[in-house]
């Protein structure tokens, strides 16, 4: 097992520039590298990203590795992602490779750590070498965040893990730092791959990301139909904030499924969130509590969400919402 | 077509955060007083997902699951759903399995099974929250796999599966056979129908042990796990909420926006 040394990143692209989980991962990344006093390695997996691969030492990697000739696939299959990142595990042996919990990281994770044999810990939000044992602790939420599991892996290396998008700050550039482009080139045995790809469509949200939001005004359950979200629609706007919702008004089809927050869906972190007739389960709270200032608003003195929120209004959202709306329309008028 | 689905029971996953309770000596959760354990919510969507399929082609749809005997009750809700049989995997050997050693067991069953064109799991199950058997048991069997499905068709003799991902889809082929998980965008599974009730009460559910699909249970149990678990904690709380309380609710909502502005939150 001292065979194993260093942390590979697997590394995530957007438009050809490393996402903002991956600067996150980095950030993570660098520390543990920094506690073992071994590399951090960075793979990214794309076409034309010599430049970006450059960039990525400034985040903090001493080593980015990155596909020289273009991919000899058109778009790539989860399958080639992990025959590439087997490839270079191989040869660099790192003790622990990291992902992002991320559409990606999901699908990737289990695959590659099943076809290494070794093991894998999902949807971590801390990681931890232990002082003395320099074992990973890897906490992860379970039982929908009503828990926090702490694991430790028994003799299997590398430790592959996913981490919870939001669960570290990204990793800022310091373009003083330097370090190692390494172009590697993959084979791959097409013959293996069984599946194909057919089409990826994107449904780009209008206006603001949930992501990058620094308002969000979510409606649960309570809101009762799709009426009741034009009141949050407004709200959001008067604010300058976009709209999120929890699994119930997806379910019933009163709003899209792509707003959903929470385990399952968006992760977010704005300045403000607003939640309205939602009661505060463990899962949508999974995606929001990373927000600076949390207001609720529900009609249920003992709806759990006013444990988890700063401020709180107990009442019908119908009543406060266009209080709300008219008083935050005059500020702004002002 | 003929499916196998793999469904676990858990507790409840939506019980109220207060009831939720944890041994913290023993690193386990207290089953909560009062709430029956249910199948796991994204298998119960698999089920569905199977269903739907049955209704278009036909087939034969089995379910598996591993536990006690207790867990039949899930295999018989998922017969009253419309599944044509189902069989629990127990044996003493399998408690404190990890996801491989579960997926492991699951794949020799899969095997004792035989023919099937298509095995579903959940994406993941709703208690530790972690999303590997299905992936593993693909891995296992040498077959093709996609995850995160909100639909499954046949098309060309290959399986067409749509995918979520946060902001839209893909859509993927695979040939037959093939693992798929199952995500919660399937939407609400079908409540069983009284015949379906009556019908299920009365099949039998076989129950397998180690030897039945031939284990090598090195491989099982708390010993051949990969992982231990070294502490299980309820996450403390960070906010303190500031009930805004007036005569009226139209007062509090204006006291609202001033605090808020006081806060600097707008
Ligand atoms: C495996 C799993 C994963 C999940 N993942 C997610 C996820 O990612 N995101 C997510 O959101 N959920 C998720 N859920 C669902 C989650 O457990 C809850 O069921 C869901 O979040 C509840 O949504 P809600 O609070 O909007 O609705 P409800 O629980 O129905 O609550 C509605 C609230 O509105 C209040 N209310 C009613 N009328 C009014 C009114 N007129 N004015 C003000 N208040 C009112 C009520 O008092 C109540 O508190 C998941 C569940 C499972 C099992």
């Amino acid at each position: 097992m001292a065979d194993y040394k260093g942390v590979l990143i697997c590394g995530e692209l957007a438009e050809d520039k490393i996402t903002t989980v991956t600067k996150e991962l980095t950030n993570t990344g660098r520390r543990l590298s920094d506690d073992l006093n071994q590399p951090l390695s960075l793979l990214l997996i794309g076409q034309n990203i010599q430049e970006t691969a450059a960039e990525a030492i400034s985040f903090g990697a001493d080593r980015v590795f990155y596909i020289a000739e273009g991919l000899p696939f058109a778009e790539s299959l989860p399958e080639h992602y992990v025959a590439i990142i087997a490839s270079v595990f191989n040869q660099i042996k790192p003790s622990i490779v990291l992902l992002s919990h991320t559409d990606m990281g999901r699908d990737i994770a289990p695959r590659l750590a099943a076809s290494l044999g070794t093991t894998v810990c999902m949807d971590c939000i801390e990681l931890e070498i232990d002082a003395d044992s320099k074992s990973l602790l890897q906490t992860k939420p379970v039982y929908g965040g009503n828990a926090m599991a702490v694991w430790v892996s028994v003799n299997y290396r590398p430790h592959v893990v996913t981490m919870r998008p939001r669960s570290a700050s990204p990793a800022q550039s310091d373009p003083s730092r330097k370090g190692q482009i390494v172009p590697i080139t993959v084979e791959i045995d097409e013959s293996t791959i069984k599946g194909k790809l057919l089409e990826t469509v994107k449904e780009e949200a209008k206006g603001i990301k949930l992501e990058e939001a620094k308002v969000i005004v979510a409606g649960g359950g309570g809101i009762g139909g799709s009426e009741g979200f034009q009141l949050i629609q407004e709200l959001a706007q008067v604010l300058g904030g976009t709209i999120g919702i929890t699994r119930v008004p997806c379910d019933e089809g009163w709003m899209p499924t792509s707003l959903e927050i929470g385990q399952t869906g968006h992760i977010v972190s704005p300045d403000l969130y607003f939640a309205i007739g939602i009661s505060g389960a463990p899962q949508h709270l999974a995606g929001c509590s990373g927000s600076k200032c949390i207001v609720a608003i529900n009609k249920d003195p003992e709806a759990h969400i006013f444990k988890e929120a700063d401020f709180g209004i107990v009442g019908d959202y119908r009543e406060v919402l266009p209080i709300l709306i008219e008083k935050c329309k005059a500020l702004r008028a002002t | 077509m003929d499916i196998i689905v793999c469904v676990k029971q858990i507790p409840d996953p939506e019980i109220p955060p207060s009831k939720f309770k944890l041994d913290i000596e023993s690193k386990k959760v207290v089953p909560p007083e009062g709430i029956p354990p249910v199948m796991n919510p994204y298998d119960e969507q698999a089920v569905e997902l199977a269903l739907r399929l049955k209704d278009k082609y036909g087939g034969k749809i089995t379910v598996l699951t591993l536990g006690s005997e207790a867990t039949s009750s899930i295999a018989k809700h998922a017969l009253a759903m419309g599944a044509d049989e189902g069989i629990v995997i127990t044996n003493k050997a399998f408690e404190d399995s990890d996801s491989f050693s579960k997926a492991y067991i699951l794949s020799q069953a899969i095997k004792k099974v035989g023919d099937y064109d298509l095995v579903l799991c959940g994406r993941q199950a709703a208690d530790w929250d972690e999303g590997l058997v299905g992936s593993i048991i693909a891995e296992n069997l040498g077959l093709p796999l996609v995850t995160l499905a909100e639909a499954v068709d046949v098309a060309n003799g290959k399986l067409k599966v749509k995918r979520v991902i946060l902001d839209g889809y893909q859509v993927f082929t695979v040939p037959i056979p093939a693992v798929v998980t199952v995500s919660n965008e399937v939407g609400r599974p079908r409540l069983p129908s009284g015949w379906g009730i009556i019908s299920a009460s009365q099949k039998q559910i076989p129950v397998w042990s180690v030897d039945d699909i031939e284990a090598d249970s090195s491989k099982t149990g708390a010993s051949a796990a990969r992982r231990k678990l070294v502490k299980l904690f309820i996450p403390e709380r960070e906010r303190k909420c500031e009930i805004i309380e007036r005569e009226t609710t139209a007062e509090a909502s204006i006291e609202l926006v001033d605090t808020l502005i006081k806060a600097g939150a707008i």
